[in-house]
């Protein structure tokens, strides 16, 4: 307990370095930028801006990249309010009521609300994670190739047992990830693997962010675009009067959803941590949630102020329960983290466990960062209500040309190739084809991933094991693990017999 | 086309891409080498099988018309979406073609100005405010900041004396 209040007291030190603090607050008014606009959400601005962190050192880029995950989930309440268009898909739920709200002329309370939720959402959660960190980092020490892969077994099997999507479209969405990250070398033997059509660019194989930026700046733009236009291209911007007295009497109203805002805050941060729920699901679960305990449950969808209190609550508490499964056991709880990730490989750094032994100054940086980026986000938020409404102004056909500027030129920066940038955007078109057909993208970008650490972790342990796959069920952690992840993956079948045996007993 | 036609052309075409990528793992070896484990070949040739089989698990649901997709009879890509997504998404592909011809300061305003004039339909005196400070500002972050070089194609030449005066 003091040992970990000392570590954060050294995080902060690591914070308070004046670049990191202009980082921070930098990446919190970005995120809150990019979280505003319909179109773009955390995802997105991670995987573009990433290439543009390798201007600073790692600690430096995290923590950017971290305030931008924070700030996206503010930002995503604005336009949700606002446009009645949710900013981002965590912010799916804040519409349903804070579009009623700023209906009926109260917009103003309805941001106040979702960003004091957001604030204490982020609070708890970001003290929740700083004493669940260190003991389940410690525990993770001991694991070996076995555990490693039977994780990566059970982050792939919540995508099917909870991903609520078609099942062969997720198992495909996998396992073409999978694949895909196979390609160049293979890491054992050193013999060129998967040369797709002898073509030399695959030998340096396909970066994660190539995949990433193609599907989640490529092709969600030419989604938006698509939106755009069966939208009519307009939108109706509704106005918000902020004044201080307005604001106090707001705040003093706001007292009384603390229940709410509570509920949401721990539910989000537990919901966060799976792989396949995150903040989306976590804000939509405590939607619900808040409706069945509300004393007032008919005033949901017609502007109930709970309604706006517990998603943003959860969806910032469940962008930070994404990161402990990502920094203690390198394996990301959400396709933010796993770009995240992803980048920490590309800066040299080891996800997993030893990264709180090795790299202290990291791990104990970023988690001190997002006390600050919680703290930014609420203070630029408020601060700026007005600048983001204006923000939101700006015409389409303006923000989508740069954004598609940035996303071929965050393509070509990592490897420097023009092969891949072209790969780029093909995922991209592919992707936005197969989007409009209901594949989900997540678990495809999770993949190709964890894939370079899963396919070795996978033979390394049938070495060890001499080609059984008992070893993955016979030792004290794997073997658990191991059995959530067959429970995840049959989830699916088990439903369909029990509403067979149902139907045949009713 | 419909939804429901393009559900199952999309679920064919994924399908031979995964017997192409089995055919292509088969290149390693797939079976278990005494000493090393299982070859290199196996970890994507057993994955590409498990693609196979959710395509033709796909298939089989769109067959049964099973879920929204397979029994959607709506129009994949409504026309007037076709070619706006379609007009953007070339214009991508020709970006991304005169890279390598008029480098990345040639295609980039190129692509700016028929975004912003012709596709958004913004004044000219936006369009060419755009079309000059977005590069300029992408040269000072990536090339003189960043130390990447972006491609130039044939325009190299030209930029000689710039890299004399920032590097």
């Amino acid at each position: 307990m003091l040992e970990t209040l000392g570590l954060l007291a050294n995080g902060f030190t690591v914070v308070f370095e004046p670049q990191n603090l202009m980082l921070i607050i930098a990446g919190c008014a970005l995120g809150i930028f990019i979280g505003a606009m319909p179109g773009l959400g955390s995802v997105n601005g991670v995987a573009i801006l990433l290439p543009l962190t390798f201007l600073v050192p790692p600690t430096g880029a995290i923590i950017f990249l971290a305030a931008i995950y924070y700030g996206a989930m503010y930002g995503g309440a604005i336009s949700s309010i606002m446009l009645g268009i949710p900013g981002a898909s965590t912010a799916v739920a804040t519409t349903f009521d804070g579009r009623p709200l700023a209906k009926q002329g109260m917009a103003d309370k309805a941001l106040t609300a979702a960003a004091v939720a957001s604030f204490v959402g982020g609070s708890i959660s970001v003290v929740l994670f700083t004493f669940f960190a260190p003991p389940l980092a410690h525990v993770a020490l001991v694991f070996g190739a076995p555990e490693e892969f039977a994780l990566m077994l059970l982050a792939f099997a919540t995508f099917v047992g909870l991903g609520g999507d078609d099942l062969f479209k997720t198992l495909f969405s996998i396992s073409i990830g999978l694949v895909l990250s196979a390609v160049g070398f293979d890491i054992i033997s050193g013999e060129p693997r998967l040369v797709l059509w002898d073509i030399t660019g695959f030998l340096h194989g396909i970066n994660f962010l190539i995949l990433a930026i193609g599907i989640y700046g490529i092709g969600e733009m030419l989604w938006t675009v698509e939106e755009h236009r069966l939208g009519g291209g307009k939108s109706m911007l509704s106005d918000a009067t902020v004044t201080v007295k307005r604001t106090l009497a707001n705040l003093r109203e706001l007292m009384t959803t603390w229940k709410s805002i509570v509920m949401g805050s721990f539910l989000g941060y537990f919901v966060g941590i799976l792989p396949a729920a995150g903040a989306t699901p976590g804000s939509l679960m405590a939607y619900g949630i808040a409706k069945q305990i509300s004393k007032n449950p008919e005033k949901f969808g017609h502007g109930a102020l709970d309604g706006v209190c517990a998603p943003e609550a959860a969806n910032n508490a469940a962008s930070t329960g994404s990161m402990l499964p990502m920094l203690t056991l390198g394996i990301p709880g959400s396709p933010t983290t796993a770009i995240l990730l992803g980048g920490m490989v590309i800066w040299g750094l080891e996800p997993g466990p030893r990264l709180f032994v090795d790299h202290p100054d990291f791990v104990w940086g970023l988690i001190a960062s997002l006390y600050a980026a919680n703290l930014f986000s609420v203070l630029i938020n408020v601060a700026f209500i007005p600048v983001f409404i204006r923000i939101l102004k700006t015409p389409f056909t303006i923000l989508a040309p740069i954004i598609f500027i940035l996303c071929l030129i965050g393509g070509y920066a990592p490897t420097q190739s023009l092969h891949d940038v072209w790969l780029m955007v093909i995922f991209g078109i592919v992707g936005y084809l197969m989007r409009k057909l209901d594949y989900p993208m997540a678990p495809a970008v999770l993949a190709i991933v964890l894939g370079p650490l899963a396919e070795p972790a996978l033979r390394q342990s049938l070495i060890i094991s001499d080609g059984s796959f008992s070893i993955f069920f016979t030792r004290t952690y794997s073997g658990p693990i191991m059995v959530a992840a067959l429970i995840f993956l049959f989830l699916p079948l088990i439903k369909i017999v029990y509403v067979k045996l149902r139907k045949q007993y009713a | 086309m419909s939804v429901r036609t393009a559900e199952l052309l999309m679920a064919m075409m994924m399908g031979v891409f995964s017997i192409y990528l089995m055919f292509k793992s088969y290149e390693l070896p797939v079976g278990w080498i005494e000493g090393e484990g299982p070859g290199g070949g196996a970890w994507p040739f057993w994955l590409s099988l498990v693609m196979l089989l959710s395509c033709l698990g796909i298939i089989f649901n769109w067959i049964r018309k099973v879920g929204p997709i397979a029994t959607s009879d709506k129009v994949y890509v409504r026309a007037d979406v076709l070619t706006e997504v379609g007009a953007v998404a070339i214009s991508l592909i020709v970006t991304v073609a005169l890279f390598s011809i008029i480098g990345i300061y040639g295609s980039l305003p190129l692509f700016l100005i028929f975004y912003v004039r012709f596709l958004g339909g913004h004044s000219w005196m936006l369009t060419s405010a755009l079309a000059i400070i977005i590069p300029v500002s992408i040269f000072f972050f990536f090339e003189v900041t960043l130390k990447i070089i972006l491609p130039k194609g044939y325009t190299e030449p030209l930029f000689i004396p710039l890299y004399k005066m920032f590097f």
